[in-house]
């Protein structure tokens, strides 16, 4: 199936053929765009019944064995179903855009990073190695970031791109290191072969690990509480973009991924209840919020949260019937939340905006797309006969008969329903019926796409919910792990009454209430703000600043810009090392013969040395000290000349003339003596000073007291004239032993010559710098 | 004599050093062999690499004396690797120097400092004896030093006179440790000092002398706190000095602590505990040092700390994993490193000034420029499944089964703070606008060069993206290399045997 590959990855060729036609010629052709996504759907359509029959394709190819990561996709039931969904909303989103964007400059750009986008999530719902699942999953974050700063000249739209990247950065990064950890623990990165060593989730004692990363990846990524905040901000993308994202897309990657490693965790009971509890509070206070939007793009935001949470609680429930309502839901949400999408963008490209309280009665001017909006709110609020009734009635079966506490979780469950019946109908009812506000003012018909393809979306809410048939041996067959052995649940329209129906009923009668009691406003939308003190947007915001100014404060002490500071942590540290070493590990080697042996040449040599070492540090006079250094450079000499080395102590004798002439004739370019230390400073400075230079020399004396091999220094003494016939043992390593260090010296030498040179005599023009 | 080819990267740039310095005074024939001697470079690093790859460790004894009399050089995976990604970046360099350096900076000595440098460097890989590393590490900071003054304006002096300051305390720290193994030991071959330690019985001098090293390379490889001199000098010099300083000079220090301590000083409990510390405060250091900077290059600059730390984490952490995650982030970092600088020194050209405030629009008005600099930004930040992503495998994996869990968690907030990072930079730089742009009178601005002129800025940084895509899609190549690399490092008597001629019976 090496073709299965080709079609995986053809969407980032697709990307660079596209990039490469450039946008003058893309501008007039943009329909072109829509080829991908729509060969695509038709492509994986045709896997659709040998998978209903139990059958699963696959294609594998090594790429990096050595760490166990390979080209390994898998389409089983779950995959296809997203697969169909990328691709299926993917097609009308790309048709719609050509007429959204109309002739906008950067369209290119935008079908450039679109394509990769869609590449990227069919990739990852596709993978079945964990690491190319990743890799994929980054590809979408990274994809939609410049998706999200398409305007890039707000700079909102750039913040709120950095703050999605940051997110699902770190969701990402998460991910990544959940991947690592179950493939260490598992020892395969295969998604499927980790399956047979599922014990690892539940009794390893790292599950609770692997939990903290899969929830942190699946929660940012997915827009749950308290990492929702910055899907709202992912608003000011262009509105196909939003559709895109949001409705089949990327926050459906959390769930994706939850769903895909279920039956993991599926005797893990801490997976499932975390899953209740994040779920359960994100889909209320998003709900909730709902409530207090004028922006059509800010309802649809909260409401797309909203039934993130639905899908996160009802995975949480961890039933058959309650995982198959989820999976229903993901349609569900998708085609409803597709088309208010759409319809929001057409009535924003057409009126002007997206204010709620400024819309009204566009049902005249936009029939077929009232239409559409109509539908698509009715599928939102679960009115029959949509496909949303059904997937209502599924949430309240889960709700029923799974978990702990049926009550609880039907009523949290109904609560947040109500909102989103009142959600959808502001979005998709409000704007079209009433009077037309007079402000609006006209308002023209728009380009037959901007209707058709919402109005698509809307089609197949009703002819699903019609006829629930034709899909749902799609959730029914193996797409749900076995997890408790119990049949998964028939999809329709009419069960008897029930309690259920009570309950759907109930949901709806209460939602139209709220609908028509409550009206949106801009009080009600700030009366809100004096509680963002609190949002979790609000505290990672100031976090962040705050962090920033540490982050300032930090670097600045640190990196003040003066070199004597550097120049003393560098020394402080060294002499903590020796410190440390002198007082764990005392071995002082000072015996009374030795010092008795000392003569009184050598005693006369150290008296000057001493004396010249505190005269350098506390005269006043610049000259002076340089003095006192040359006379402590000579009395070295002696000590060189005392221990039998006269040569070096020749050497040493010109280098410290050498030093003085250079440091006086330097004196008279200097300005004069200056204190710039103050008392302390230079209290500090001694300390370090004597200390460093103490501890140093009991260090030597330890290392003088080690018996070293002494075959090297024999080797000299006893070969230099034999084998390099050379007298001088001392000149015989320079020159031949170790005659390659003495060459490249050589070469320092010159360099430093050359980079004297050039420092004194080059002065670039102004041109040239 | 075949051993001879162990040397012959390092002849090769001191020739064309050499031979550069009789074209003292003609710039065109000076870039002309300049890019020859780097060609010649890439060819013989290659033979070298194809060498010890099918016959193991090679290593020659200079002056043929003999184990440890004399001077031993060996070329094992990891220093040959080093080797080949030295020349692919110096020839890159050199053909973005000609353009980028003008004609003056090249008649005094610019390309002849270049080769030298290039020399040091491939000698600090290449040699087996502590002292004449020291000595290889004197050609690197004099040369570098040379380089960052070269026509210097007040800023590339302060910058420098910082810069050689502490690189130079750290060379005499390095020679005190030196000094003392000597003392201690009586030798100076690394391949035998491997031997003799482990007898030593006051483990504690060994100990405190292991973390003189650490304090000498660690200055070099700009841990925390010892990197001042990075930031203070790094952003002066012109972008061909940068990019070479960037993506090599740290990593020699990187390559020393690698060398010494698997070879010298095996890291015990204790060291591993204090480089693991200082590698977790080098990434958030260079994390929130780089977060707040307004200029790009100074935000390269503390990235370049930041990712220090996983090279030194990966160490720490000491396993083999780890050090084929360490070794894996250093091949990337070279290049992507190198890159950054390059791209920078085209921005410059493009806005005439690095502050971030002064520069923007890129995007929109260089989409295929864009294009090519979000490549390297991307593999810095470690999307997979560009070059920076790969060693996290390692180093994660490695992190967890040491059952190091805070290494973990920096590791994450490196990785994290590097993509604000650089998302912030695209922000700045490619996204928005710039409200308007100064133009210099007395600036030639990129948009104003003729094709050529383009093409020697943007050819070499094709050249390293493409290395870095390759990299990046045959990552299995580097794994395998750093994975023996780890092998032989891990397990010294390879490196033992090489040096002492003795025959292993099982080729690796």
């Amino acid at each position: 199936m090496t073709i299965f590959l080709f079609v995986i990855l053809s969407s980032f060729l697709f990307a660079l053929i596209l990039f490469g036609l450039g946008q003058q010629k893309f501008q007039r052709m943009t329909w072109v765009a829509s080829l991908l996504p729509i060969s695509l759907f038709l492509y994986f359509s045709s896997f659709v019944s040998p998978i209903i029959n139990g059958e699963v394709f696959t294609f594998f190819t090594k790429w990096v064995p050595s760490l166990g990561i390979n080209l390994d996709f898998r389409l089983d039931n779950l995959a296809i179903l997203f697969t169909l969904l990328i691709t299926g909303v993917g097609s009308i989103v790309f048709l719609y855009t050509t007429q959204y964007l109309k002739g906008h400059p950067k369209i290119l750009r935008f079908y450039t990073f679109l394509t990769i986008f869609m590449g990227a999530m069919i990739g990852l719902v596709t993978s079945n190695n964990i690491i190319t699942l990743f890799i994929f999953w980054e590809l979408t974050s990274i994809s939609s970031f410049y998706l999200i700063s398409f305007n890039n000249t707000q700079a909102e739209s750039r913040k709120s791109a950095i703050i999605a990247l940051s997110i699902t950065g770190l969701g990402g990064l998460a991910l990544l290191a959940f991947a690592v950890l179950a493939g260490q623990i598992t020892g395969t990165l295969s998604i499927s072969e980790m399956l047979q060593s599922s014990e690892v989730f539940e009794n390893h004692e790292v599950s609770a690990l692997l939990m903290v990363f899969i929830f942190l990846a699946a929660f940012t990524k997915s827009a749950q509480f308290p990492f929702h905040f910055w899907l709202p901000g992912a608003m000011k993308a262009p509105t196909p973009v939003s559709t895109y994202l949001h409705s089949a897309t990327m926050v459906k990657a959390g769930i994706y991924l939850l769903l895909r490693f279920t039956p993991h965790f599926q005797n893990n009971s801490y997976f499932f209840t975390v899953l209740l509890i994040v779920g359960g509070i994100t889909m209320l206070y998003a709900a909730f919020q709902t409530l207090f939007k004028t922006d059509l793009k800010g309802i649809l935001a909260y409401s797309t949260i909203g039934a993130l949470g639905i899908m996160v609680f009802l995975i949480g429930i961890g039933t058959t019937a309650s995982i198959t309502a989820a999976i229903v839901f993901i349609v569900v949400h998708a085609l409803y939340k597709a088309c208010l999408f759409l319809v929001t963008g057409t009535i924003d490209h057409q009126a002007g905006t997206r204010d709620i309280t400024k819309l009204g009665g566009l049902r005249k001017v936009l029939l077929p797309l009232s239409i559409a909006g109509f539908i698509a709110a009715f599928s939102s609020g679960g009115f029959p006969p949509t496909i949303g009734f059904i997937g209502k009635d599924l949430i309240y079966e889960a709700t029923l008969h799974g978990g702990m506490n049926p009550v609880f979780l039907t009523t949290i469950a109904v609560l947040t329903n109500i909102l989103m019946v009142f959600a959808g109908l502001v979005v998709g009812v409000k704007p079209f019926t009433g009077k037309q506000p007079e402000e609006l003012g006209r308002v023209k018909k728009p380009h037959f796409l901007l209707w058709l393809m919402p109005m698509l979306l809307a089609t197949l809410s009703l002819l699903f919910g019609i006829f629930p048939g034709m899909i749902e041996s799609l959730f029914t067959h193996n797409i749900t792990p076995d997890l408790t052995g119990e049949e998964s649940p028939h999809l329709a329209i009419w069960h008897g009454f029930n309690l259920i129906i009570l309950l759907s009923s109930i949901t709806i009668i209460a939602g139209l209430a709220v609908y028509f009691l409550w009206k949106p406003s801009y009080k009600k939308e700030s009366s809100m703000i004096k509680f963002n003190a609190f949002s979790p947007k609000r505290l990672a915001l100031v976090f962040a600043n705050q962090f920033e100014r540490i982050s300032y404060f930090l670097t600045r002490f640190f990196q003040n810009g003066y070199l004597r500071r550097y120049v003393m942590i560098i020394l402080v540290l060294l002499t903590l090392v020796f410190g440390i070493h002198i007082f764990i590990n005392p071995r002082i080697f000072l015996s009374l013969k030795e010092i008795k042996a000392l003569n009184w040449n050598e005693i006369v040599v150290l008296a000057m040395m001493l004396v010249s070492v505190l005269f350098t540090v506390f005269t006043k006079s610049r000259l002076s000290a340089i003095a006192g250094m040359g006379v402590l450079g000579y009395t070295m000499c002696f000590i060189f000349v005392f221990y039998g080395a006269p040569d070096l102590a020749m050497t040493q004798f010109s280098i410290d003339t050498l030093t003085v002439i250079l440091f006086v004739l330097v004196l008279y370019r200097l300005p004069k003596y200056l204190k710039l230390s103050n008392r302390t400073n230079r209290i500090r400075d001694g300390i370090i000073a004597t200390s460093f230079g103490t501890f140093l020399a009991f260090t030597i004396i330890e290392i003088m007291n080690e018996n070293p091999v002494k075959a090297t220094s024999e080797f000299y003494a006893e070969y230099a004239y034999k084998l390099a016939k050379g007298k001088n043992v001392v000149n015989v390593i320079l020159v031949d032993f170790r005659g390659f260090d003495t060459m490249i010296e050589i070469v320092v030498l010159s360099i430093a010559a050359i980079g004297v040179f050039a420092l004194l005599k080059l002065y670039l023009k102004k041109h040239e710098k | 004599m075949n051993e001879h080819l162990t040397i012959y990267p390092i002849i090769v740039h001191l020739i064309t050093a050499v031979l550069l310095l009789f074209f003292w005074k003609k710039p065109k024939i000076q870039r002309y062999i300049s890019i020859l001697g780097s060609t010649v470079g890439i060819v013989i690093a290659g033979m070298l690499f194809h060498r010890v790859w099918e016959n193991g460790i090679l290593s020659i004894q200079l002056g043929n004396w003999e184990a440890p009399f004399g001077i031993s050089m060996v070329a094992d995976t990891l220093a040959v690797t080093l080797i080949v990604l030295t020349n692919i970046v110096s020839f890159a360099l050199s053909i973005y120097s000609t353009e980028n350096m003008v004609s003056s900076r090249i008649k005094f000595g610019y390309y002849a400092i270049f080769h030298f440098l290039i020399m040091g460097l491939s000698g600090a890989f290449l040699t087996g004896d502590l002292f004449n590393l020291y000595v290889w590490f004197e050609v690197i900071i004099i040369s570098s030093f040379v380089l960052l003054t070269i026509g210097g304006r007040k800023i590339q002096i302060e910058g420098a006179v910082k810069y050689f300051t502490l690189n130079m305390i750290s060379s005499i720290i390095f020679l005190t440790g030196i000094a003392m193994v000597y003392g201690a030991t009586g030798s100076l071959n690394m391949a035998e000092l491997s031997r003799i330690i482990p007898e030593i019985e006051n483990k504690g001098l060994m100990q405190t002398i292991s973390l003189i090293f650490f304090i000498g390379f660690g200055v070099k490889s700009g841990v925390f706190p010892l990197y001042f001199w990075l930031p203070a000098s790094y952003h002066t010099p012109p972008a061909a000095v940068s990019a070479l300083f960037a993506g090599l000079l740290t990593k020699v220090g990187i390559y020393a602590m690698l060398r010494v301590f698997t070879l010298i000083f095996p890291l015990g409990e204790t060291n591993q505990i204090i480089l693991m510390i200082i590698a977790g405060l080098t990434m958030f250091f260079g994390g929130i040092g780089a977060l707040v900077q307004k200029n790009i290059l100074r935000v390269f600059s503390y990235l370049i700390i930041c990712h220090i730390g996983f090279m030194v984490g990966g160490l720490s952490i000491f396993t083999q994993v780890a050090i084929v995650g360490a070794v894996m982030y250093m091949f990337h970092d070279i290049i992507v490193k190198a890159t950054l600088y390059m791209m920078g020194g085209i921005m410059f050209r493009i806005f005439g000034n690095t502050k971030m405030e002064k520069m923007g629009g890129l995007m929109d008005n260089y989409p295929k420029l864009s294009f090519l600099f979000a490549i390297p930004l991307f593999a810095l930040v470690g999307i997979p499944p560009l070059s920076g992503f790969w060693p996290k495998i390692s180093l994660f994996s490695a992190s967890y089964t040491a059952n190091e869990i805070a290494m973990l968690v920096m590791f994450i907030f490196a990785s994290l703070i590097t993509l604000i990072i650089i998302a912030k930079v695209w922000n700045n730089v490619f996204s928005q606008n710039p409200e308007s742009i100064e133009t210099k009178s007395s600036f030639k601005y990129f948009k104003d060069f003729n094709f050529a002129e383009k093409a020697a800025y943007v050819v070499p940084v094709v050249l390293l993206v493409g290395v870095t895509l390759y990299y990046s899609f045959f990552a299995e190549h580097f794994q395998l290399i750093a994975t023996r690399i780890g092998e032989e490092l891990m397990n010294t008597e390879h490196y033992y045997n090489a040096v002492f001629n003795i025959n292993e019976k099982t080729k690796l």
